[in-house]
């Protein structure tokens, strides 16, 4: 993963591991050996269930809590001994962020550009995420969506070069969600380096350059959407008529790198090349006169991939399975 | 102030930056403009007779001075200690230490940056009550002005610090009137608000002036009434050997909150 010719990571870990209470069965460690890389200018996600230890992660690297072993670096710096010259560079927004529920957004604004060397205009970071029109309201007020926006706006204030954002789409509305997506976007092509942990996959798919997915304090995948997704097959599902009369002694044509799972008179296909496989099917189907009942084509999905990982630590194999339909269907 | 040109934020703008906010907030909490405004005044008047018992059997004593001196303690205990305790842990319980933690202020920063307020409100009554005193009682000048200050800013310090522990006891706004009993309680009874040092027998007197919040306390009655009880003013140069050890042991107790406070402070709510 690191190459010379590359730049320095934006943010990198090595063996991270970060362990709550004491030693032993006593205690719950979150993290398990992480290592990771995310260039400047990335947009990275991290992925995993409730749980797999997104957050926990990302404290550490924001330089919230320590790690119990290992090394982290944030553009080159320690995020707690370094913490005086990293903050101003950094955004960050957590899961569920605080404000006082009696100031107003300007207020609440106008604190936290206090505390914020280099700040932009307080009404133009709440306009950044829409809350411009509510800038009088008082933070109590605020639905959850609009509360998570101007966590967002707060993290945003600073013009950071490294966002950190834990599951900022959270509790929004489509809507809105799309907005954030916009703007999260936006962000990414000025060249601000973006991490995020999220469970929403089309959120990961969406916006990510690299993803990686944990479950029980590892990465257990990661790459780019691309590589993430090639290690999963696509599927093809339907449904095989009654075995009566010319059908009686019909037989899948044998598909290559293909496995086979029945279900009663359910079929699925896993393969890796999607529309050969497709188009091998429906000549079969063609040739024989089958009808294909409740026909379903569909190429490898994040969620599949994210799937497979909660369902296991390791990457799921499908048992292969003959591509013959027997008696016993 | 939000001008978009200025460069790198320093302490001093972020403690502004916190207090300001903090001040609006203490301005729209109305039980605590209650409690910050109204009860320090109205225990003024309980604690006159209070003291007029208790010269009955100590001669000598001023009660006009001590009732001065015992107000401005217990306006540090309301508006600052209770408060604080309070405000602080409001801030915890609504995420908002934890949030201020992400950013670029420090966590001495943070915690005093949201005393800030209700200090100078303490400071500000603590000057009306010295004005309104020298006014209507015919109070002498303070006897060594340089004590009282130094008696205000280490109260104002221990107790800051003092609030911030408490508070990392209190689960609820609504419990912190249990929390800050026992302290309070020692206080008035202990540090010589409510039953001056000198009507007590010399071992019970001895022994309180080891608590927490009488030395600095009695720094304020020192520097004012020129004396520690046991006799008549000493004057600017003479209050100086009365109030070495208190000044001494003021600062060790305010360092000593200040340490604990940073070891045990809690900045999320417990889950």
């Amino acid at each position: 993963m690191t190459d010379t010719s590359r730049p320095r990571p934006a943010v990198e870990a090595r063996g991270l591991h970060r362990r709550y209470g004491p030693s032993g069965a006593n205690g719950f460690e979150a993290v398990r050996g992480l290592d990771l890389d995310v260039a400047p200018g990335e947009l990275f996600a991290l992925l995993g269930t409730n749980g797999a230890g997104k957050t926990s992660t990302l404290e550490v690297l924001e330089g919230l809590a320590g790690p119990s072993a290992g090394e982290v670096r944030v553009l080159g710096l320690d995020p707690r001994r370094d913490r005086a010259a990293l903050r101003p560079r950094i955004g960050i927004m957590l899961q569920e962020g605080g404000f006082p529920g009696e100031l107003t957004l300007a207020e609440t604004g106008r604190c936290w550009a206090g505390l914020t060397t280099g700040a932009r205009a307080v009404d133009e970071a709440l306009d950044l995420v829409g809350l411009l029109p509510r800038r009088t309201v008082r933070v109590k007020q605020l639905s959850g969506g609009e509360r998570r926006r101007l966590d967002l706006a707060m993290a945003l204030l600073g013009r950071p070069e490294v966002l950190f954002l834990d599951e900022p789409s959270t509790g929004l509305d489509p809507e809105a969600r799309a907005s954030v997506w916009r703007l999260i976007r936006e962000l990414r092509a000025a060249g601000t380096t973006v991490v995020l942990t999220t469970h929403y996959l089309e959120e990961a798919e969406e916006l990510a350059d690299r993803l990686a997915i944990m479950h029980h304090g590892r990465v257990v995948t990661g790459g780019t959407v691309a590589e993430v997704l090639a290690a999963h097959p696509a599927r093809i599902g339907f449904e095989l008529p009654e075995r009566t009369g010319a059908h009686a002694a019909l037989e899948l044509p044998p598909l290559h790198g293909t496995t086979v799972g029945l279900d009663g008179r359910r079929v699925l296909l896993r393969t890796p090349d999607l529309q050969g496989t497709l188009t091998e099917l429906l000549g079969w189907a063609a040739r024989h006169q089958v009808e294909l009942a409740r026909l379903d084509a569909r190429s490898a999905s994040l969620e599949e991939a994210f799937l497979a990982v909660a369902a296991s630590a390791a990457p799921t194999a499908a048992p292969a399975a003959p591509s013959q339909i027997g008696r016993a269907a | 102030m939000t001008t978009a040109a200025a460069p790198a934020r320093t302490p001093l703008s972020r403690l502004a930056a916190l207090g300001r906010a903090e001040a609006t907030l203490l301005r729209r909490n109305r039980t605590a403009v209650f409690l910050a405004l109204v009860l320090p005044f109205a225990l003024v008047g309980s604690l006159r007779s209070i003291l007029r018992a208790a010269a009955e059997h100590t001669p000598g004593m001023d009660v006009n001075g001590n009732l001065v001196t015992s107000s401005m303690g217990v306006v540090l205990l309301v508006v600052v200690y209770t408060n604080l305790t309070t405000a602080y842990t409001a801030r915890r319980n609504e995420l908002v230490l934890k949030r201020l933690r992400t950013g670029e202020a420090a966590d001495a920063e943070i915690l005093l940056g949201t005393a800030f307020p209700s200090i100078a409100l303490a400071l500000l009554q603590c000057l009306l009550l010295a004005v309104g005193g020298a006014a209507l009682l015919d109070l002498r000048t303070p006897a060594n002005p340089l004590l009282v200050l130094a008696g205000l800013a280490l109260s104002a310090l221990l107790l800051t610090a003092l609030a911030a522990l408490s508070s990392a006891v209190t689960k609820s706004v609504e419990t912190a009137g249990i929390t800050t009993l026992p302290l309070m309680l020692a206080a008035q009874f202990g540090s010589g608000l409510m039953i001056p040092l000198e009507s007590m027998p010399d071992s019970v007197a001895d022994l309180c002036r080891l608590l927490p919040t009488t030395p600095a306390l009695q720094l304020l009655h020192i520097g004012w009434l020129g004396t520690d009880g046991t006799g008549p003013s000493a004057g600017f140069a003479g209050t100086w050997g009365p109030a070495a050890l208190p000044l001494l042991l003021a600062a060790a107790w305010a360092g000593a909150a200040a340490w604990a406070a940073r070891r045990w402070f809690r900045w999320e709510p417990r889950r």
